[in-house]
């Protein structure tokens, strides 16, 4: 009895002055992820794409600007309410930039952001009004919205087949995700004179599907799109294969088309298609540098054959956009130890051309990102990857979003948003 | 020695009634009020940094303890078992986004006090089938307002006034010039808020529940067919026990919302939850005060500490904790049930018990 108090007050002793000690000098990156729960198996390529760039950046560059990042993980499991835990226990550490992996929780810290001067950066997820930098200041969702790469597939379709007279289904995941596209079709159905059929997917039913394909089969759409996520995606392509959709007109979006989803069905799901922004591969040299002094020697939990996969790779673009935001912050203000509000115009400042992605070793392996103030998206070209059997290989070159419909859109989204926002912190850009 | 009643002679009947009858117990809520009041507030708790303290550990505690209150009256003291806790809970904070975004200028307390009320009648209504069914069948049949109910949040887009998201949101809201909910609201001040509520909840609770409608819900609990013999009506007693009940959570989930978290979707309503709050009664103790609060205390508390302490002191990935603090609740809801299949409420009890005669035993 005596001994375990004893070690208690050692517990809570160690306990204090590690808390104190925290603050050394590191760049903080919080990193908040999901390697258990239901999403495990895509959190976890998720989480090991994010934290080995940085680690690698730390082995072979010694940081950025000479000081070591700290990529913190803070596990989610996916959980809106543990998101606001792992937001609290950021606080106070000089967090520099956040990265919830969540829409659920990027809602709830969305507002916080500018009361806390930390930038939120939501890769590929998340609000897509933050696109509009004048009434968001503090979120980013470079490359693209969900919006823009809406319109960017049915400029695919539309360049394949033609899209007029056309019927479009819409399988998707029935929550804020997977609904936020639907206006974009509502708007253009119209205008390029195709039908849209919307099949929702309660969460409950992602693996029992066979309704959802039966209703697809009876209405004989000529396209599917899909918005789903998790377990979601082997079920729709398994059920696409037996009711025997032709699989190369069924096209997932970015969070659809991953090497987790299809992997498992191997030659049944050839010739699915999905849209993306982030390229696979390991042939790139700054994902060889990642297997070199990160992968290989053990020093993560990544495992071999993880590097190249298509959710690995977007992570590490994600990593390289916050890098490459730390570092043009720390090129703007003259320090090295910067702040969350430093980020975020290294956030809005980031240039990302071709001549820097061959400089990182990323050439040809994504879009080029030039930040700007008003413009938190940037562009929004995705490709369109196509599964062979046993890999995803591009096929086509960058197809730009259709700025005329998006924009308009985002615009009017921005300012509901904000309509019953009292005190909401906008910017004005020049 | 330190908790006997020898000496503490009652002399009217209204003392002989009050809620603390024993001045050990009135000096121990007056203890508890003061930590809660002033040391809390002061000093956090020592070792864990302040904001994390309070949003992470003070706030959320506080709120899923009138949650626990409110279940634990359906499941303790009117023994109707519900599932719709989770559900329940949305009802509120759905309800107060539309009263606050319909009544931008009114109280937001007045707000959650009202969608409390919303929720209660929703309660009732859904409570009717507890007239003709009970047990297991009860339970399917809450089951099913839950999932009718995740069905609303999402389909009626009414409810989240059609917002792009899907989800509600909370803004800022000023009360006496100081801003208590929202993004800018101070931690401190919601603090006090939740805490002020959570105090007078508790007070109206042990009240309600020592008096008349309180005691037919017991009756209703240990037989029914005997408490309708002498006269309490199901009517009335059940479904009062499920609007009381739904009130509670009601207000409870509005505080997550609009003092906790600031936004939420469905998913922070589901059956998943509901199986939480179910586990926060059963392991304070069924139709028990004190219980509720520790119910709420460490089923809530254990997973952030172990967390937190995992990943500061002994260095583990985060991931390791989650998954080590998942088993260990797990293991702790067996083990007490095992041990202590009255929960720790009764724990405390039998602690009381030996304080009697320690350190003197006979």
């Amino acid at each position: 009895m005596k001994k375990l108090f004893i070690g208690a007050v050692m517990a809570i002793g160690t306990f204090i002055s590690t808390i104190s000690l925290s603050f050394a000098d590191e760049l903080l990156v919080p990193h908040m992820t999901y390697r258990v729960g239901p999403f495990a198996a895509n959190g976890t390529m998720i989480a090991n794409g994010f934290t080995d760039y940085f680690l690698m950046l730390n082995e072979r560059d010694g940081g950025i600007g000479g000081i070591k990042v700290n990529p913190e993980e803070c596990e989610t499991g996916y959980k809106a309410q543990v998101g606001v835990e792992c937001y609290e226990s950021y606080r106070g550490k000089n967090a520099l930039v956040h990265t919830p992996n969540s829409t659920g929780i990027t809602l709830q810290i969305l507002q916080k952001a500018p009361e806390d001067e930390v930038p939120i950066l939501t890769m590929g997820y998340g609000l897509s009004a933050a696109a509009k930098g004048e009434t968001f200041p503090w979120a980013f969702n470079y490359p693209a919205s969900y919006w823009s790469q809406m319109t960017s597939i049915l400029s695919y379709i539309d360049s394949q087949t033609g899209l007029k007279g056309k019927k479009i289904g819409f399988l998707y995941l029935d929550v804020g995700y997977g609904r936020e596209p639907i206006p974009v079709l509502e708007e253009l159905g119209p205008k390029m004179g195709f039908e849209t059929l919307l099949v929702p997917v309660a969460g409950k039913e992602m693996q029992n599907q066979s309704s959802h394909w039966l209703t697809i089969r009876k209405e004989k759409p000529d396209w599917v799109i899909m918005w789903g996520w998790g377990a979601m995606n082997p079920t729709a392509i398994k059920e696409a294969a037996k009711t025997r959709f032709p699989l190369d007109r069924f096209i997932g979006n970015w969070w659809s088309g991953a090497h987790v989803d299809t992997q498992s069905l191997g030659a049944k799901a050839k010739g699915y298609l999905a849209s993306s922004y982030t390229t696979t591969g390991t042939s790139f040299p700054a994902i060889q540098d990642m297997i070199k002094y990160v992968v290989e020697p053990g020093k993560s939990k990544t495992k071999m054959d993880m590097p190249g996969k298509v959710l690995y790779n977007r992570a590490m673009f994600n990593a390289v956009l916050i890098a490459e935001a730390i570092m043009e912050a720390q090129k703007m203000t003259g320090k090295k130890m910067v702040t969350g509000a430093d980020v975020r115009l290294g956030l809005e400042n980031v240039k990302l051309d071709e001549a820097r992605l061959k400089e990182l070793g990323l050439e040809g392996f994504t879009a080029p990102v030039m930040g700007g103030c008003a413009d938190h998206e940037n562009g929004g070209s995705i490709f369109v990857q196509q599964w062979d059997g046993s890999d995803w290989i591009r096929q086509t070159d960058l197809i730009p979003p259709m700025t005329d419909v998006v924009q308009p859109l985002l615009t009017a989204a921005a300012e509901k948003y904000v309509s019953d926002k009292s005190g909401w912190t906008t910017q004005k850009c020049n | 020695m330190f908790y006997r009643e020898t000496g503490q002679f009652k002399s009217k009947y209204k003392e002989e009634l009050a809620a603390f009858p024993l001045a050990e117990d009135k000096v121990g809520i007056i203890i508890l009020l003061v930590i809660a009041y002033v040391f809390i507030p002061i000093f956090g708790i020592p070792g864990l940094p302040f904001e994390f303290t309070m949003g992470a550990i003070m706030i959320p505690v506080f709120i899923f303890t009138i949650t626990t209150l409110g279940l634990n009256i359906l499941l303790g003291f009117a023994g109707q078992i519900s599932l719709g806790t989770g559900a329940f809970m949305g009802v509120g904070a759905y309800s107060c986004y539309k009263i606050m975004t319909i009544f931008p200028d009114l109280n937001i307390i007045i707000c959650v006090i009202l969608s409390g009320l919303v929720t209660a009648v929703v309660g009732m209504i859904f409570g009717l089938p507890s007239l003709k069914i009970k047990g297991f069948y009860l339970i399917v049949a809450t089951l099913a307002a839950q999932f009718f109910l995740e069905w609303a949040f999402i389909r009626v887009a009414w409810l989240y006034n059609y917002n792009d998201s899907g989800g509600i949101e909370g803004t800022n809201k000023e009360m006496f010039g100081l801003i208590v909910s929202g993004p800018q609201s101070d931690a401190l001040t919601r603090y006090f808020i939740v805490l002020t509520l959570l105090v007078l909840l508790t007070w109206l609770a042990s009240n309600v529940i020592r008096g008349r409608i309180g005691r037919s819900w017991m009756m209703i609990r240990d037989m029914d067919i005997a408490a309708e013999l002498i006269g309490v009506r199901p009517l009335t007693a059940k479904l009062s026990a499920f609007a009381f009940s739904s009130f509670y959570i009601g207000i409870s989930g509005a505080l997550m919302v609009f003092f906790w978290l600031g936004a939420a979707e469905v998913e922070s309503f589901d059956v998943s939850h509901s199986f939480t709050y179910l586990f926060m009664v059963i392991i304070g103790g069924l139709g028990s005060i004190t219980g509720s609060y520790m119910g709420a205390a460490l089923v809530w508390v254990i997973p952030v500490l172990i967390k937190e302490i995992g990943k500061t002191v002994f260095g583990f990935d985060a991931f390791i904790m989650e998954n080590f603090s998942i088993i260990f609740l797990g293991v702790a809801i067996v083990v007490i049930l095992i041990v202590e299949p009255h929960g720790l409420a009764r724990l405390w009890q039998i602690t009381k018990q030996k304080l009697r005669l320690w350190p003197f035993p006979y």
